[in-house]
């Protein structure tokens, strides 16, 4: 066995690890692939290296799939695009591995390397390696195969690209119903390179059998296919072909489909033109809106107001408008929060007479639902519809209904109304915020919940941020500065982060004169906690202050916690004193 | 593709009418007159894979063993085969392949509550790249297991000595030759920790154009391979109940496991999340009357599955019609006789186990008395009805008492759908013929003369034990007993013949008696 030069002996170990038993050497090694290549040379790399990948490829699947990934990125390794192809075999073999994830990555890379060679390598190579996939014993390599053919096909001769299109066709025909799944994902890609005169013969018999597969599985993702189809067909063409199962599948006897359906109907509609949205698309999102299966109308709902964007705004108010009306009583609170979500946006499309005459009801109502992640969606979107038609309408609502969800039972519910109180803050103005909502925030400071408690602070701070620096002194800082003689440490310490984040908000004038004095003060607390946070706190101030507080107040008060009983104060202490060096020092 | 494979060489005999003569292949795990049978060891699933070539068998203990079929690849030598001079066996022979540990007892701390590692059933999936997959499951959790072989590997011709890294203390803890003495395979993927730091390539580093030709690759070769068992997925916390089935869908996408009150979708590739798509656990607990004993998917409807209940109804639910399967398609369920009603009907009335026919168009059921067959297009009344336990209706009262009343037979059916088996007491099992007109039934002994108590029995027909219609169901066969041919009416309850299998294709049956697997064919 040889013996190594010290400069190369981390490469010599790496390489030699690409066969430890350990996985995560093994891992290591493949990831730094790279650095092998060029440690050997391109020659070696090409001659060697790969061969010996293809060999080695009976591995764990993370080591596989780091191989995988690495592959991708490896034609400078092996001499540029002219050598590319010796690339092909060992990911082959990693395109027929049963790990989804591997032979997934292994053709991604296939893909990268296949777009950038030579017309005349794809045919020599990459074409037959298409071929060999399409027609391999396990559907493993079926599956991958389906991937591949959009890189191959613009590059073949005529006759291949027959040849190809009739391997295509037997894979949408497949046995598994994994290829006939794949074949059904990737048809869309594959189409876009298919030129127009087989698109209309070819594959729109493969999407036509892929439609009525038995597999509801297989049919789903032919929903898929309808979109990225009609986009390539003559709007007459698509009119002709796909609409018809558009309109077949919104009214499928599985609940699935017509979920897919009600997922991507709004896409079709630009493929297909104005005229046949209106007689044929506006009525199947209708049946879509009404189903009687509630995820597929939670589907439809929520894509409410991307569908009513690309229709006129009269059928909008004439079709759509009634059943939304309906979803907002709908009998599912899923439902109505996926309605909810998005109702919002209805608002700047229908203009705001219809705005407030149709609309406004149907949001008053959804604020007084009793689910709350109702009344959240709602609120969460209020800027659209402040937008079209100006706060006051809502604001007698509003405000019950943000009390409500801010003394919600559920904490989750009472964080996601906090960290919507700035948007309102803006939407509101200061004068109503004061008068209304002012003292919840407050509240929130002392939750039991800490993450509430924690989301009130952060809440302070971009309130000062909108609000600007006066207000807060006047509005803000009073209130939690009083809160520190609370008997509890722990609602002690929320004021101690509060101020910590309001400090670089307001400046360092208003921090030395209010904040630093009562942060100071709590170093004397009797609980350590409080201690070691005011250490932590006074660290994140030194660079807001001048440095002559710095020396006069703060460092004095560290180094009073230095000498502390408790190891994690001086710990903190300590840690603050060495940030106050380096500050003066520079 | 799917089916049709491995019936090789293997010729159904009696595919009509004629009863089979069911003759002793095979046993493995035999027990030894007065062995004591460890509980761990007690086979509690049987599973034969969609082409008949593999077996799986699980047990109390939380393994796992697999068989693989012999015949067709003869295994003795060329010199073997002249001197034994007899051709080999016609019917499918197995060998054990490898066993691995599928569960270990775990405990629930939250719940207080045990839970043991028992195998509660096994599913074969789909094959890949000629490596096996299944899925096992205990009370609680579902694995995914990958059963495939291995090389395993020498490596040589290393850049720097193995020797010299370790006396230079930067390699601790692995050794990076593998030999396969110490091959592990059950090793835990982030077991060998990182002991050092890993090599550090400084970025001054200049790689000279040509490469450096003093490194090289490491020098691999393999002569051996062994099986190797991996777990690929764990799909745990989804059951607030004891996991009674699993079951595959046909587009080797999906499964479904159940527990006693509600039933979730699987995507086999997806371990963290499943779809809950029955649930019959009512508000108040104390309204409960019934519970789920079984799923089973539709072998080609992907949208078709079937569940049993402690009521003794099947209902057949659709996927396409809602998300949660609340409302069942049809409802298949017996209605009893005016009059027969007694304190024991509702417990016998459980069905314990159903299986599809292969084509999906009828449904075998088991409880405690009886298997009955079902077409899924006949709601009101199974087409027939196989008594297999008629001859213990006297004696419900004392096996309520010993609690044998709640024992969970399985059922199967013949790959052609013509013929149906279940077990029974005493080690015995029963095998009927499914097609009209047959009247075929015949009881056999899980032991290696499974004929030897009917020799001892007088018999009417021949071979045939059975042959008296039901008189007043003029549906039901089998309905006579055995009960005072057997040992004198002396039945061993404690040896129950709770699993077995039919082979795919084959008449092959594999059954479990305790610990030991026995093998018939026909």
């Amino acid at each position: 066995m040889a013996m190594v030069d010290e400069p190369l002996y981390p490469i010599a170990i790496l390489i030699d690890e690409l066969k430890n038993d350990d996985i995560q050497l093994r891992l290591n090694s493949i990831r730094r692939l790279s650095t092998i290549a060029r440690a050997l040379g391109e020659e070696r790399t090409r001659k060697e290296l790969i061969p010996f990948l293809s060999e080695n490829n009976d591995d764990d699947d993370e080591v596989l799939l780091a191989m995988a990934e690495e592959l991708g990125s490896f034609i400078p390794h092996v001499g540029g695009v002219d050598f590319a192809h010796v690339l092909l075999p060992p990911l082959e073999t990693l395109c027929t591995v049963e790990e989804t994830v591997v032979r997934d990555k292994a053709v991604e890379s296939l893909c990268k390397i296949g777009s950038q060679m030579k017309e005349r390598d794809i045919v020599d190579y990459f074409i037959p390696l298409v071929k060999r996939l399409g027609a391999g014993e396990w559907f493993t390599a079926r599956v991958s195969a389906c991937g591949l053919f959009h890189i191959a096909y613009p590059s073949a001769p005529d006759l291949l690209r027959a040849e190809l299109r009739s391997v295509y066709n037997q894979l949408c025909r497949d046995d598994m119903p994994m290829v006939r799944r794949s074949a059904g994902l990737n048809l869309g890609k594959f189409a876009a390179t298919v030129e127009p005169t087989y698109l209309k013969s070819d594959i729109m018999t493969f999407f036509k059998d892929l439609t009525q597969d038995d597999q509801d599985s297989v049919r789903l993702l032919s929903v898929e296919g309808c979109a990225a189809l009609g986009k390539l067909l003559e709007p007459a063409d698509c009119i002709a072909h796909i609409l018809p199962v558009i309109v077949s599948f919104s009214q499928d006897k599985s609940w699935r489909v017509r979920y897919m359906v009600a997922n991507q109907l709004y896409e079709l509609c630009e493929a297909v033109g104005p005229e046949p949205t209106r007689t044929e698309l506006v009525p199947a999102y209708v049946r879509l809106l009404k189903d009687n299966e509630a995820e597929v109308r939670i589907a439809a709902a929520g894509k409410v107001t991307k569908f009513c964007g690309i229709i006129s705004a009269q059928t909008a108010i004439q079709h759509i408008l009634p059943c939304v009306k309906e979803l907002s009583t709908d009998s599912s609170q899923h439902v109505r929060a996926a309605l909810a979500s998005v109702i919002m946006g209805m608002a700047p499309l229908l203009g705001k007479d219809a705005t407030i005459e149709q609309l406004l009801p149907i949001f008053l109502a959804l604020l007084k639902d009793e689910f709350p992640e109702v009344r959240l969606n709602i609120i969460s979107k209020l800027d659209q519809v402040n937008q079209v038609i100006g706060i006051d309408l809502l604001s007698q609502s509003l405000l019950p209904a943000i009390v409500e969800l801010a003394e919600d039972r559920n904490w989750r519910v009472r964080l996601a109304i906090i960290e919507y109180i700035p948007l309102l803050a803006k939407q509101l103005g200061k004068d109503f915020f004061d008068d209304k909502l002012g003292s919840l925030c407050m509240q929130w400071l002392g939750d039991q919940v800490f993450s509430i408690r924690e989301a009130a602070a952060t809440n302070l701070k971009r309130l000062a941020e909108e609000f600007g620096k006066d207000w807060a002194v006047q509005h803000i800082i009073p209130q939690v500065l009083e809160m520190i003689n609370n008997p509890h440490y722990l609602y002690r310490m929320t004021v101690l982060s509060a101020i910590c984040m309001l400090a670089p908000v307001v400046g360092p004038e208003v921090t030395c004169q209010t904040m630093l004095p009562v942060v100071i003060n709590a170093a004397k607390d009797r609980v350590p906690n409080i201690k070691f946070n005011v250490a932590k706190m006074l660290q994140s101030m030194i660079p807001i202050v001048d440095s002559t507080v710095v020396e006069q107040t703060i460092r004095p008060c560290l180094q009073e916690l230095y000498e502390d009983p408790d190891v994690d104060v001086r710990y903190f202490a300590q840690q603050a004193i060495q940030a106050c060096d380096q500050i003066m020092c520079a | 593709m799917t089916s049709g494979v491995g019936g090789t060489g293997v010729s159904a005999p009696g595919s009509t009418g004629q009863p089979l003569e069911w003759k002793f292949s095979q046993v493995f795990g035999e027990r030894a007159a007065g062995e004591e049978v460890q509980e761990v060891d007690i086979i509690s699933a049987i599973e034969f894979d969609k082409s008949g070539e593999h077996l799986a068998t699980g047990d109390r203990g939380g393994r796992v063993v697999l068989f693989e079929r012999t015949d067709g690849k003869d295994l003795r030598s060329r010199r073997e085969l002249e001197r034994a001079d007899y051709p080999i066996p016609r019917h499918p022979e197995y060998r054990y392949s490898t066993e691995f540990q599928s569960h270990e007892p775990e405990f629930d701390y939250l719940k207080s509550l045990e839970i043991e590692e028992k195998i509660n059933k096994i599913r074969w999936c789909q094959t890949a790249n000629g490596a096996r997959f299944l899925l096992s499951t205990n009370d609680k959790t579902i694995k995914l297991w990958k059963v495939s072989e291995k090389k395993l590997k020498n490596v040589s011709n290393l850049n720097v000595d193995p020797s010299v890294r370790l006396s230079n203390g930067n390699m601790v803890g692995s050794s990076p030759v593998q030999s396969p003495k110490n091959y592990a395979p059950f090793r835990s993927m982030n077991g060998g920790a990182l002991c050092r730091a890993l090599p550090v390539i400084s970025n001054e580093f200049v790689f000279p154009p040509g490469g450096i030709p003093s490194l090289h690759l490491p020098t691999v070769w393999s002569h051996e391979t062994a099986l190797i068992a991996r777990c690929r997925r764990v799909y745990a916390n989804a059951h607030a109940y004891h996991i009674n089935s699993i079951s595959n869908n046909s587009d080797c996408e999906t499964y479904i496991s159940a527990d006693d009150l509600r039933i979730n979708l699987w995507n086999l590739e997806v371990s963290d999340q499943s779809f809950n798509i029955v649930d019959i656990k009512p508000v108040n607990m104390e309204d409960l009357t019934e519970v789920i004993t079984s799923a089973e998917f539709h072998p080609s409807h992907c949208n078709m599955l079937a569940y049993s209940s402690s009521k003794g109804t099947i209902r057949l639910l659709d996927m396409r019609q809602s998300a949660l399967c609340d409302r069942h398609a049809k409802l298949f369920e017996e209605q009893e006789a005016p009059g027969s009603r007694s304190f024991f009907t509702e417990i016998i009335a459980s069905i314990s186990d159903i299986k599809f026919a292969r084509g999906g168009r009828y449904i075998l059921s088991r409880d405690y008395m009886t298997l009955k067959l079902w077409d899924v297009n006949m709601e009101a009344a199974p087409v027939a009805t196989f008594k297999v336990h008629e001859y213990l209706r006297p004696k419900l009262c004392d096996l309520y008492e010993n609690d044998c009343i709640f024992d969970k037979f399985e059922c199967c059916l013949s790959g052609d759908g013509q013929r149906v088996a279940t077990g029974s007491y005493s080690n015995l099992f029963r095998v009927f013929g499914a097609v009209p007109g047959s009247e075929e039934a015949s009881t056999l002994e899980a032991s290696k003369s499974p004929n030897r108590r009917l020799v001892q029995t007088p018999s009417r027909s021949g071979n045939r034990l059975f042959n008296v219609r039901g008189r007043r169901d003029t549906r039901g066969r089998g309905g006579d007993s055995p009960g005072s041919e057997i040992n004198g009416g002396q039945y061993d309850f404690t040896s129950k013949l709770l699993h077995l299998a039919w082979h795919p294709v084959a008449n092959v049956i594999a059954c479990a008696a305790s610990n030991s697997l026995y093998m018939y064919y026909a």
